[in-house]
């Protein structure tokens, strides 16, 4: 089969989202651009099932969210960040204190359940109406309101709590005192 | 509907500012990824099957 230059640059176009949905499901760089790899080979494979004219987006979404439901889901707490994978391709960019950052906001992402985080995401980062998300979650819009409202209460409590421990050492430092003491 | 929003009490805007703070770090998190733009292996990945279509096609 050959493919419509059109729609593979749509699918490349498609791949940094992609890649930014799949590291918030699978919390590793490496398994989520593995994600981002079948979704593509999946997409190729059933591009006849793609309605021209509607959002490619929106489509690879879905196979994406799918063929992470259907094999990636389960390894998702084994191997968390505890490779330091994300954190390594962090490494040859500069502002390290914004990384960090978004490492504490990765951890209390990864606290919420599974369904409330990428409800979350898919509106609230990629840009999907709740329709949209409903649609690539094959679930009611109802459902996705009430998933991104839990999940935004749970980070409020989660946040809260960092906060006020920012009151204490400094996140930096207290990583070090923690450090020393599993010795 | 003639009701006047009640008075922000420091609790709702703790709240609020927690959203904002929450929604701000979910798009810097998500765009921070965005940023990296297509790597290599997606690129080589589509022309490779791009080629073995064209190569399926004319047999």
């Amino acid at each position: 089969m050959t493919l419509d230059p059109t729609v593979r640059d749509a699918m490349l176009g498609a791949v940094p989202s992609l890649r930014a949905y799949a590291i918030s499901l699978c919390r590793n760089v490496d398994r989520a651009d593995d994600l981002v790899q079948e979704t593509l080979l999946r997409a190729w494979a059933h591009m006849d099932s793609f309605e021209a004219g509607t959002n490619m987006s929106a489509w690879l979404f879905t196979i994406l969210r799918n063929a992470f439901h259907s094999e990636y889901r389960k390894r998702r707490r084994e191997v968390a960040d505890s490779d330091g994978t994300y954190a390594a391709t962090l490494k040859s960019q500069p502002e390290q204190n914004s990384h960090l950052q978004f490492e504490e906001f990765r951890e209390a992402l990864a606290q919420l359940p599974i369904d409330q985080c990428e409800a979350l995401v898919l509106v609230g980062a990629s840009g999907f109406s709740y329709e949209q998300a409903a649609e690539i979650c094959g679930c009611a819009v109802g459902t996705i309101k009430s998933r991104v409202n839990r999940a935004r209460a749970r980070l409020a409590e989660i946040m809260a709590i960092e906060d006020a421990e920012d009151f204490g050492p400094d996140h930096e430092q207290r990583a070090v005192l923690t450090g020393t003491d599993h010795r | 509907m003639d009701a006047q929003p009640e008075p922000e009490k420091g609790d709702a805007k703790l709240t609020r500012d927690i959203q904002i703070k929450i929604g701000q770090q979910l798009r810097a998190m998500y765009t921070d990824v965005v940023d990296q733009g297509v790597p290599d292996r997606f690129v080589e990945l589509l022309r490779q099957l791009d080629q073995e279509g064209k190569k399926k096609g004319d047999e």
